[in-house]
């Protein structure tokens, strides 16, 4: 590429960049209002719903909750939390065929290892009579660095059993998301057992991490499967402007850091790619940054304007973003429980209500309109 | 000789009981030079997702560090919401915010230096801030 060229690619993203406002959203004209379910948990990072109704919530210090019939009891102090910068205690997943498997996982920063600092572990335990017992790590990655961004995590099953985690690429993007050899910057696929299913995309590739299932990620934090397709939908956040949602496929490569539509936290440009061949493009990327975590489909007919779309939690400007969406992409965003507080992370219960993690507020259940 | 020796060692005592993270400080200080540039890592870190590179927040959601009256009025609260979080409404420059920002879990040494990256950046550098010292991060108790 001749210098002319550069310069003009690398203007016109810069344009992009700085031109897209957040124009694209809308307030609701009568926002849906919200019930504190628990006050108590400062940093609600994971939530997932038993059959009962009754759900597991954790604590990024590190603590996990249990909620049933109003109460909420603590049921477990996880040890070798890595509680620095993003890292700490994070989502929390139970088995699709509980109770005949009474086990739950959970995903955390973790100080195991030889090094200083931490990096994200997968944990599998049982949860049997309202007690956990049997905490077992079943991967940990590594090498562990002080640095404290991009932990990840979130965990979710697919309709064949197989586990998917996410885990960020740990402030390294030079060298970990692109390299398959590395971990960080991944998708990774298990057996419910922890084992590493052998048809993984690089299980025969002698120095891979053979648990990866896709790369070239940077800090995936909500994933959630689609209701009727079956696949795992992910959203990370990108730098400054650049967040996705992605749709994930087997031994595929989402760019980062190479193709992307952000550009530095200090407006300079890392890159002057949005696409190449062998990379794959975001069904969607916002513009600017919303910093997405959590995500669920809604199924439940108590809201019948959001059945059928993405809710996804925004940090940055403390609401819950809803994704009207079809097999085009997505048609418009609304801001729901608008300035509630960071927004953490959604799920809708087996109650068929949405809840909702927020930073310094805590469990919210947000109301269906009468 | 003896003296010094036994000082350090009380000091030390001294700080090990007022401070529940479990870190253990080196008692000795560091010039302001090396900490603002380690503060420059810590701040790269930490904090410039949303603070931004030039301190300027983003209006209304991430309050301003640059020209910041906190850093001056509010010199212990700035220590403080760096080392433990900060909750609920604050004025910064005259513009209300509500916002939460979570404990980073760095050290006392690493509060100490992003501070005074911070306070010696961003145009606050004019403004004769004096050095936050790693003793007076740690006797900051969380209330």
């Amino acid at each position: 590429m001749n210098i002319k060229a550069l310069t003009l690619g690398l203007l016109s993203i810069s344009f992009m960049a700085c031109a897209q406002s957040d124009s694209t959203i809308d307030t609701l004209e009568e926002d849906y209002s919200h019930e504190v379910i628990i006050e108590d948990i400062e940093i609600p990072w994971g939530l997932d719903f038993f059959e009962d109704g009754s759900f597991l919530a954790t604590s990024k210090e590190g603590q996990i909750y249990y909620h049933k019939n109003g109460s909420t009891t603590k049921v477990a102090d996880v040890p070798n939390i890595y509680n620095r910068g993003q890292g700490g205690l994070l989502d929390v997943k139970i088995h699709p065929d509980y109770p005949q498997k009474p086990w739950i996982y959970f995903t955390h920063a973790s100080t195991q290892g030889d090094e200083d600092g931490g990096h994200t572990a997968l944990v599998k335990a049982d949860f049997i009579d309202g007690q956990i017992s049997n905490m077992e790590t079943l991967y940990k990655a590594s090498p562990n660095t002080t640095k404290g961004q991009h932990f990840g995590s979130r965990l979710e099953f697919d309709n064949d059993g197989y586990l998917y985690m996410s885990i960020g690429e740990r402030g390294e993007r030079e060298v970990n998301p692109q390299d398959i050899n590395r971990d960080g910057g991944k998708i990774y696929r298990f057996n419910d057992d922890g084992s590493i299913p052998e048809d993984n995309p690089f299980y025969a590739e002698e120095n891979a991490r053979k648990a990866i299932y896709s790369y070239g990620h940077r800090n995936p934090q909500g994933m959630e499967i689609h209701p009727e397709s079956g696949k795992i939908w992910v959203h990370e956040h990108g730098p400054r402007g650049g967040d996705e949602i992605n749709i994930i496929k087997k031994g595929a490569n989402y760019g980062w850091p190479v193709i992307s539509y952000g550009i530095n936290y200090d407006g300079t440009d890392f890159t002057d790619q949005t696409s190449q061949p062998g990379m794959e493009q975001p069904f969607y990327y916002w513009v600017p940054s919303i910093a997405p975590s959590g995500m669920t489909f809604v199924t439940s007919d108590k809201y019948p304007k959001l059945k059928g779309n993405i809710l996804a939690g925004s940090l940055k400007f403390q609401y819950l973003e809803h994704l009207v969406i079809n097999e085009n992409g997505v048609q418009k965003r609304e801001k729901l429980l608008n300035k509630v507080g960071r927004v953490r992370t959604v799920k809708q219960g087996t109650d068929g209500f949405i809840y909702v993690g927020i930073e310094g507020v805590g469990v919210v259940k947000m109301l269906p309109k009468s | 000789m003896f003296f010094i020796a036994f000082n350090s060692f009380y000091t030390g005592l001294e700080f090990e009981s007022e401070n529940s993270s479990g870190y253990y400080p080196i008692t000795q200080e560091k010039d302001l030079k090396q900490s603002i540039k380690d503060g420059q890592g810590v701040y790269s870190g930490f904090c410039i997702r949303c603070h931004l590179s030039e301190g300027e927040g983003v209006e209304g959601i991430y309050p301003p560090l640059a020209n910041s009256n906190w850093l001056s009025e509010k010199r212990i609260e700035s220590i403080r919401s760096v080392k433990y979080g900060l909750k609920g409404e604050i004025e910064v420059n005259g513009k209300t915010y509500n916002n939460y920002m979570s404990s980073m879990g760095l050290t006392d040494r690493e509060v100490a230096d992003v501070m005074n990256y911070v306070m010696n950046n961003f145009g606050n550098e004019d403004r004769d801030l004096s050095q936050v010292t790693l003793k007076e991060v740690s006797k900051l108790s969380k209330n």
